[in-house]
């Protein structure tokens, strides 16, 4: 093998990407070294197994994500600007919307909402830890290992362009021989292992860990809709995981699942795609609606309208959720019939929608609104969330997806859903559970001006998306002529992609500047807020709950603030907890190689690699770790000391 | 009543807006599949407007009544379980429009999916449309002719498109006429469509097919009946024949102008006709196996920027180059 054949060459965009990953990646090391700070990585973070920090490194890790995606979208923006641009060819912009399509999803979406799960999830419901400490730590590990296998692909390699569907045979060795899309198949395979057991450990956590008088009717509507979520992973991810498993047979076996030739079904690709697929947009949104529930609640200072109907909703969406796949090809030709009855299905959906959208609205009734930086983007995606809706409702009527399938509306529908329900509110949780972590506000002002750039931004960006569909630009075109007619609404897309940019580093400087100048908060519920992560100092104590406090209604602590008593009499015991394990970070890495030399067909490294994996595997189930103990005087002076004196 | 006025400003606008729109090619129809269509968008676009404009009161309402002030400043927010009337309340009125809409979507596609009413008792024109690389094939077995990226059609006559491909599913797309289907290498679709309106109109792939799939576009263009038969013998008389060498190099060939021929490939590469997915015997097999390798590095494919519509005068229709352009 040349090197010419390993790296890709020729290419100024690419030989920049290395250039800045080099420096930057000197620049950590060189840091790290001068302020002697490897130890303190290792001990505080690599090895942690405290969901709290485990869920400050998803988060980390979705705002790099969200950077690399944001700068692949205005990319593309930047090419579809104006017609006939020469900015990227052909080559470049598929590889540029599929990675885009598959980080924000996948590395970015997702994780954050892990992120936001893995650090609020414990607190909410009196627990000192989630289920399986060291295997949050697996997860994590193995999400970043997926994610750095699928970001080196643009600079080693080449990128997976076939689209974050990948469809077949395009996506297949005969169409994609070179190696781009055995990233595609690698990287989301390893993540994906990793979400699967993070399905499963938070499941767990939920049923198993609450605190003591917590029935499941009694639980915020945050941790419900993680509950819910995470069944749908643990349904939705094994289908994933095997088509990702037959692509990557078909590429690089010869198998003849996919293929044109020998029997292969492309469409059977699609199906299984979109099994998993149209769930996984569940996913990352319902967890969305629990903050948006908790926030709303919050802010208006009122318990969320409709708690009975909210729960029922979303157990209602996460069933339908499974049966609505085929609206992702209704064009494939299966007839009328089956078109009705996908179409059925999928505008069912908008019912338990709608129950959510009028709970949300009338827990504004009667409320007192408070227009913090949260709840402005929870306010913000009412309307725009329902114009992603109504959209999708439209959408969803097959005759009338036959002329919107694959085109510009398409494209508009998806952000106006994905951008607020997901994106809204991770930033949305993100300022709002911030000071619980971290232990004081991001700045309210500076907040404010970053939201009204991004909301009215976001609006010109993807509205003029709508009319083009209506013209007949489908996406995913590189370039089109003067003639179509596309220009002008393109251009504007632009500007309002230019605008989000902005509203996107302002949002980071604030988070810059908070750490520097805000002032910190010593009250450990700042927000005044109704679920148990306010009853406890910030930042909250690797233990969480000194003292786990008993429950007997929905916002406890909201009604033991007004009673004025303390949820938190008992005795101080000491606590267990589990200890760091440098494991899942070597088991990341091995990951991590034995994916990279699979990309490669290197199977004389890939099987050492894979060796390494079973073995490091196999050692930690003999671990016998039972973890230490804080004792109860170290615990009560923590608590003194975060708290003041209360207690 | 008065509540009223918003709602209606909203809807005229909407109307407004939508006359106004002949630009948006999908709300222009120019025949009755893509009629029913626009129809169907345009009534469900009223439908969701109106969802819209209640939710957006309600959620106006809601922030000016209650927001922070300083005059409620003490103000204690009162528990609020919720009310089960209104609950179902917004719970049977969504089924209600969701079964509307079910009604319209299942007529509609029933209707798009047959041959247009008042042109079923015609026998419909078959066009074969397939793909390879990055351009169409259109085959005309009772004429006995192929084209390639471009297609004519005589109005007011059922057409019925069948399609396929030697390579990525594409998507067959004339948006004024039909909305679009699949094109798949293991199995062939159908679209009926009927143009009632002579005129020139953008076709394309709607499915991404890989590099050079931003001009896989084509021209449809609908004449009179009688203008289409004098097309034909045109293209009878005066161009070569189609052999299957001159087939197989066009396969490989990624990006090509307008071509012309006075046969069609059908005979030597029939179509994946017997049957959804049949297991693979199918003729056409063979050739799939000729479709050329994407561009590596090296041999990288350059595309002029020139979409397919553009005429390549070498093979050009002479009859035909008086049309609008898009
Ligand atoms: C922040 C501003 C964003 C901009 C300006 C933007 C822009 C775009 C554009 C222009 C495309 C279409 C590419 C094409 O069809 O040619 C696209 C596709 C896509 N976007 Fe975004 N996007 C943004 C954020 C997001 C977010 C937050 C998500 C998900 C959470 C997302 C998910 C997707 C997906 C899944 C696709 C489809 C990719 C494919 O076709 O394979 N985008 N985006
Ligand atoms: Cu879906
Ligand atoms: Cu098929």
């Amino acid at each position: 093998m040349k090197w010419d054949e390993f790296f890709v060459t020729g290419e100024p965009l690419i030989y920049g990407a290395m250039v800045s990953i080099v420096l930057v990646s000197l620049a950590i090391v060189v840091g790290l070294t001068y302020f002697k700070k490897w130890g303190y990585l290792w001990k505080e973070w690599l090895t942690t197994v405290d969901h709290k920090k485990i869920g400050v490194m998803y988060i980390l890790a979705a705002l790099i994500m969200l950077f690399r995606g944001g700068v692949d979208a205005i990319m593309m923006r930047a090419q579809t600007s104006m017609p006939d641009m020469k900015f990227l060819d052909g080559q470049h912009y598929n590889e540029i919307f599929t990675t885009h399509g598959v980080i924000m999803i996948l590395f970015m979406a997702m994780p954050f909402i892990f992120g936001l799960m893995n650090v609020i999830i414990p607190l909410q419901i009196g627990a000192r830890d989630v289920a399986f400490p060291r295997l949050n730590a697996i997860s994590f590990w193995l999400f970043f290992a997926g994610a750095m296998l699928f970001n080196i692909s643009f600079v080693i390699g080449g990128s997976p362009d076939a689209g974050w569907s990948a469809y077949f045979p395009l996506a297949g060795p005969e169409l994609s021989p070179h190696v781009g899309n055995n990233y595609y198949s690698l990287s989301i395979q390893i993540s994906g292992i990793g979400t699967l057991m993070t399905g499963v450990n938070f499941i767990v956590t939920i049923l198993k860990m609450r605190a003591p008088g917590m029935t499941l009717m009694k639980m915020p509507m945050f941790t419900w809709s993680v509950l819910i979520t995470s069944v749908i992973i643990i349904f939705a991810f094994p289908v994933l995981t095997i088509a990702l498993l037959l692509m990557m047979l078909d590429r690089q076996f010869g198998t003849q699942f996919f293929t044109m030739q020998n029997g292969g079904m492309d469409m059977l690709w699609a199906n299984l795609f979109w099994v998993w697929g149209h769930p996984e947009v569940y996913i990352v949104v319902l967890p969305a609606f629990g903050i948006f529930s908790e926030i709303i609640s919050t802010f208006a200072r009122k318990n969320l309208y409709g708690y009975t109907s909210m729960v029922l909703s979303m157990l209602v969406i996460s069933a339908l959720s499974f049966i609505v796949w085929a609206h992702h090809f209704y064009t494939m030709g299966q007839g009328a019939m089956v078109n009705g009855f996908f179409s059925i299905t999928t505008m069912a959906i908008a019912v338990p929608t709608g129950v959510k959208i009028f709970n949300w609205l009338f827990t504004l009734h009667r409320g007192r609104i408070q227009f913090t930086t949260p709840m402005l983007y929870s306010l913000a995606f009412i309307p725009i969330f329902t114009i992603g809706g109504v959209t999708g409702v439209m959408l969803a009527m097959a005759s009338a997806d036959y002329q919107y399938h694959n085109t510009m509306f398409l494209v508009a529908h998806f952000h106006y859903v994905l951008i607020p329900g997901t994106v809204f509110a991770v930033i949305a949780g993100f300022h709002y559970w911030f000071p619980k972590v971290f232990g004081f506000r991001l700045n309210e002002r500076k907040g404010k001006t970053a939201f009204w750039f991004i909301i009215i931004s976001f609006n010109v960006t993807f509205f003029p998306l709508f009319f083009l569909g209506l013209q007949g630009m489908t996406r995913r075109m590189y370039t089109y002529s003067e003639e179509t007619g596309f220009g002008p609404l393109n251009m504007l897309s632009m500007v309002g992609a230019i605008g989000l940019t902005i509203g996107f580093i302002l949002l980071v400087y604030n988070i810059y500047w908070s750490t520097r100048y805000e002032p910190r908060d010593k009250t450990g519920d700042p927000w005044d807020g109704r679920s148990l992560e306010w009853s406890i100092p910030s930042p909250a104590p690797v233990y969480n709950f000194a003292v786990v406090p008993e429950i007997k209604q929905r916002d406890e602590y909201w009604f033991a603030k007004k009673e004025k008593r303390s949820l938190f009499d008992k005795k101080i015991e000491k606590i267990h907890m589990p200890s760091n394990s440098g494991k899942p970070f070597v088991l990341g890495i091995a990951f991590f190689f034995l994916g990279f030399f699979v990309v490669f067909s290197w199977w004389s490294l890939a099987i050492p690699a894979g060796l390494a994996v079973l073995i490091i595997m196999a050692t930690m189930s003999f671990d016998r770790d039972h973890g230490y103990y804080i004792p109860a005087e170290e615990v009560a002076q923590t608590e003194k000391k975060l708290r003041g004196d209360t207690v | 009543m008065k509540k009223r006025g918003p709602l209606f400003a909203l809807l005229m606008s909407i109307t407004l807006l939508l006359s106004g729109c002949s630009s948006l090619t999908v709300l222009d129809p120019k025949g009755p599949a893509a009629r029913t269509l626009s129809d169907t968008i345009i009534f469900s676009i009223f439908m969701m407007v109106g969802i819209l404009a209640v939710v957006y009161v309600l959620y106006i309402y809601m922030l000016v009544k209650y927001r922070a002030r300083k005059s409620n400043e003490g103000y204690e927010p009162p528990h609020d379980e919720g009310s089960k009337l209104l609950e179902i309340t917004w719970t049977i009125i969504p089924i209600i429009i969701v079964i509307i809409l079910s009604v319209v979507t299942v007529k509609s596609t029933i209707a798009v999916e047959n041959v247009p009413e008042g042109y079923e008792d015609q026998e419909p024109l078959v066009i074969y449309a397939s793909t390879s690389n990055w351009k169409w094939h259109f085959s005309y077995p009772e004429q006995g002719i192929e084209t390639v990226n471009y297609v004519n059609l005589p109005t007011n006559r059922a057409i019925e498109f069948r399609m396929y491909s030697y390579g990525p599913i594409t998507s067959l797309w004339i948006p004024q006429l039909a909305g679009q289907k699949y094109a798949m290498s293991d199995m062939v679709t159908k679209i009926n469509m009927v143009a009632d309106v002579p005129g020139s109109y953008m076709g394309k792939n709607a499915n991404f097919s890989g590099e050079g799939f931003a001009h896989m576009d084509f021209e449809a263009l609908a004449m009179p009946a009688a203008e289409f038969e004098e097309w034909v013998e045109d293209v009878k008389a005066n161009e070569k024949d189609l052999t299957e060498e001159q087939f197989d190099d066009l396969l490989v060939t990624p990006h090509v102008g307008r071509m012309s021929f006075s046969s069609t490939h059908l005979e030597f590469s029939p179509p994946p006709e017997d049957g959804h997915h049949s297991n693979g015997h199918t003729d056409h097999q063979d050739k799939k196996q000729k479709f050329p390798e994407p561009a590596t590095s090296e041999e990288e494919v350059e595309f002029d920027g020139e979409p397919n519509v553009e005429p390549d005068t070498s093979n050009e229709d002479s009859t035909h180059n008086n049309h609008e352009g898009h």
